[in-house]
């Protein structure tokens, strides 16, 4: 449960609204469970609202982490 | 024209139905023919060959204009289509239309326009129709049905049971856009989407394929997606299907949609789209050829027929292990989870 | 699909499957949520982690959980001349009482399948002779928006839009299997995205009171791989709580989703298929938002629920493997479903059914690694 997917904030709207983009889909959802989203922000979008920002730096570390284990393997 | 509504009495086969033809349906259908309109109960044909390809389809796509086509294109398309997966040249379309009381003029207008426009670049005649008029609510707008004729040349044999193992499979392009296009358009979905349907004729596309190498399995996929044929072929052939997930071409709108919805593109509705397969020694000439077609510039190999379990068909995953592809249920809804 | 490409890259996989080989230790383990059970099948996993890790689904599929009785409610709901029951697409299939929605459907129910709860906030406004049921199916990543949904409906002054919640909570249900007395599980893969608004420390009480050691995952193979391998970590020098899923979820999780789902929303008992009534693991309209629930109603399922011989239960529970149900494959398959896990596309029985079967045998027989 729970499909939700990243997406960037493309414009604020009012009422707490935004249009986000996920791989060139445009939609308008709700940011009222979400604190301090900017424009340009990565949100986490489930059934029309964002539920949370994603952290780029968490993000980063995680991917460098993967590649990390990965080089192993062409190691071993 | 513009406030001028279809009305019960224009489907009454009395003077207002003829008004209607003489107004809309004979003149654009005899803009885009070289012969006469004859108001007769039946059209003489004569056909070049007796090995005949003979089929019809209903049309009932809701909304009726989408990105990339409608419902009068997708009713030629779509007949021609079905054609030319036996290897025939299509030749002649019949054209029956449900109307709904209330259907604006300028509606109907468009779509025969469309229809006839979409028949002359398929190189088809729309020889014969119908028109009836059902009360408001009876009928989502408009319903169409095509039937068609086509001649296959002597000798040619094509049709959706011919795989063999060893056989690779072709797809000409990218799967998913026009249920993705219609999707956009219809109302409770309210994302915006840069895709366009992929409805067109593939009958010139197949030519080309079959000049350049043999075919022994050939099936479009429409309703149920790229999944249902694949089974189908799998089934009716009586072999198992491998397919290579990242051979198989998606757009990354559709990829979005489909993401966001909890859809599956193999899933999704086609109107330009078919797989082939095609043995192995003469693939790669006609990937080629179908890639010199502009239906075809983005055809792909996407799997391989094997012996295996009959009408199984999986997907082989990046890690090496393999997933089946279910035949659809005929429904699928978006999720949440 | 940027924050979703690079972390599915096939080149972090085969890495992370030798580390898991190589590590001198077997274990059980449970992924909780069903979006994991389908990524655990879509790539492939199961087998390949074989017979050293085994892989079990737990009851984390919202549609799966959900009770007949509860189904059968929502069925009479629907059909009832004055209201359209707006719903996610995933309960359609649900077989209940009287069959499925989509069945109803054809007999003349209206049900609107919806994207999202505002949807259905539209759909009041532009039916305004209906009453619009929102049936209000999910864990704690949808509650709060549906709680949102509520609190707009209030702001607009909205009179016919309804709730009819059957929400449930993930950490009672956590507790409850833990406390089995056939509870054999190693570690938990705990659910990404309910942690994303519950936070990780929602789930401290696993290692603390009970000693399992649980990892928060996302929903990549390469994430869960990732989960795995910290779990193996785990169960060799001692039971924590792992966060793997750390570009989404924080420790407290999110404040605000909480706050709007904790104002519409108060715990209450409730039943789940397989776990039967856990107390205070679902969720009701609070008495300020009675006006909006549709639970009040009073409506009850039409018939009493005949044994078909579905053992959803005991597989929610990792008891079982789909394979040991006598349904499974048989009489029970995605097309003719008895049970929720097998309608359900994220179902335990469904993702076995597509993913990791074969007639007669299963398609991937367990990877043996070379030595073992």
């Amino acid at each position: 449960m729970c499909l939700a997917v990243p997406g960037k904030i493309l414009e604020l709207g009012e009422d707490e609204s935004a249009l986000i983009e996920i791989g060139g889909v445009k939609k308008r959802i709700s940011l009222m469970l979400v604190d301090d989203a900017r424009l340009g922000d990565y949100v986490l979008v489930h059934a029309g609202f964002a539920i949370e920002k994603v952290n780029g730096y968490e993000a980063r570390r995680t991917i460098e982490l993967f590649e990390e284990i990965a080089k192993l393997d062409g190691t071993a | 024209m513009a406030d001028r509504l279809v009305t019960m009495a224009h489907g009454g086969g009395g003077s207002r139905m003829l008004e209607l033809l003489e107004e809309i349906v004979f003149p654009l259908l005899g803009q885009a023919s070289d012969s006469p309109i004859e108001a007769e109960d039946a059209a003489a044909l004569s056909l070049p060959g007796t090995r005949v390809a003979y089929t019809t389809d209903c049309f009932v796509v809701k909304p009726i204009f989408f990105p990339g086509g409608d419902i009068g294109k997708l009713a030629v398309c779509g007949t021609v289509n079905d054609l030319a997966m036996r290897g025939a040249r299509p030749l002649y379309l019949t054209l029956a239309l449900i109307l709904e009381e209330g259907l604006p003029f300028e509606v109907l207008k468009q779509v025969i326009e469309s229809a006839a426009q979409w028949a002359k670049q398929a190189g088809v005649e729309i020889v014969a129709g119908d028109t009836k008029v059902v009360e408001r609510g009876a009928a989502d707008a408009i319903y169409i049905n095509t039937s068609g004729i086509g001649v296959i040349p002597e000798g040619r044999e094509v049709s959706i049971k011919g795989a063999r193992p060893g056989d690779l499979l072709l797809l000409n392009g990218f799967i998913g856009d026009h249920e993705t296009s219609v999707l956009s358009k219809r109302e409770g979905f309210d994302f915006e989407v840069a895709i366009d349907s992929d409805c067109a004729p593939l009958h010139s596309l197949v030519e080309r394929m079959q000049q350049a190498g043999s075919i022994h399995a050939l099936r479009d996929a429409t309703r149920g997606g790229l999944a249902a044929v694949l089974k189908e072929m799998a089934q009716s052939s009586g072999v198992a299907i491998e397919l290579q997930e990242e051979n198989i071409p998606v757009r990354e709108g559709v990829r979005g949609v489909c993401e966001m919805l909890g859809l599956d593109p193999m899933l999704l509705a086609n109107e330009g789209k078919l797989v082939a397969a095609v043995p192995a020694d003469n693939a790669e000439a006609v990937l080629q050829a179908m890639r010199s077609h502009p239906l075809g510039c983005d055809t792909a190999m996407i799997g391989k027929i094997l012996q295996g379990r009959k009408g199984e068909v999986s997907i082989l995953t990046p890690l090496g292990s393999h997933r089946l592809v279910r035949m659809p249920s005929g429904e699928h809804f978006p999720r949440i989870c | 699909m940027k924050y979703v490409d690079e972390f599915r890259s096939p080149q972090f996989l085969k890495g992370q499957l030798e580390k898991i080989a190589e590590f001198p230790l077997s274990a059980r383990f449970m992924e909780v949520c069903g979006t994991h059970t389908m990524a655990i099948s879509k790539a492939g996993l199961r087998p390949l982690l074989a017979p050293k890790i085994e892989l079990v689904s737990g009851p984390g599929c919202p549609v799966c959980v959900t009770s007949a009785v509860d189904i059968g409610r929502a069925l009479a709901l629907a059909e009832m001349p004055d209201v359209i029951l707006a719903t996610f697409g995933d309960m359609m299939r649900v077989p209940g009482p009287k069959g499925t929605l989509s069945q109803a459907v054809s007999r003349g129910a209206a049900v609107q399948v919806v994207y999202s709860p505002i949807d259905a906030l539209e759909l009041a406004v532009s039916h305004p002779d209906k009453k619009v049921v929102f049936l209000g199916v999910g864990f704690e990543t949808t509650a709060p928006t549906v709680a949102a949904a509520v609190m707009m409906a209030e702001e607009r002054g909205l009179e016919n839009f309804y709730v009819l919640s059957l929400h449930k909570l993930v950490p009672p249900a956590l507790k409850a299997l833990v406390e089995m007395e056939e509870f054999s599980i190693d570690g938990f893969i705990l659910p990404g995205h309910v942690s994303a608004i519950i936070g990780s420390q929602a789930y401290a009480f696993l290692p603390e009171d009970y000693g399992v050691p649980c990892v928060v995952a996302g929903f990549e193979a390469a994430d869960i791989l990732l989960a795995i391998y910290e779990l193996m970590v785990m169960c060799r020098d001692g039971a924590g709580l792992g966060v793997e899923y750390s570009r989404i979820v924080r420790a407290e999780g999110n404040r605000k989703a909480l706050e709007v789902m904790h104002r519409v929303f108060e715990p209450a008992d409730a039943d789940w298929r397989g776990l039967g009534v856990i107390p205070g693991s679902g969720l009701q309209l609070r008495e300020e938002y009675c006006a909006y629930d549709a639970g009040a109603w009073g409506v009850t399922s039409p018939e009493p629920i005949k044994d078909s011989g579905c053992r959803c239960g005991d597989i929610l529970c990792g008891k079982i493997r789909p394979s040991d149900c006598p349904l499974f494959a048989r009489s029970c398959t995605p097309d003719e479903p008895f049970g929720p896990c097998m309608v359900s596309t994220e179902g335990t029985c469904a993702s076995y059914y597509l993913y990791d079967y074969a007639e007669g045998e299963g398609i991937n027989p367990p990877h043996q690694h070379g030595g073992e």
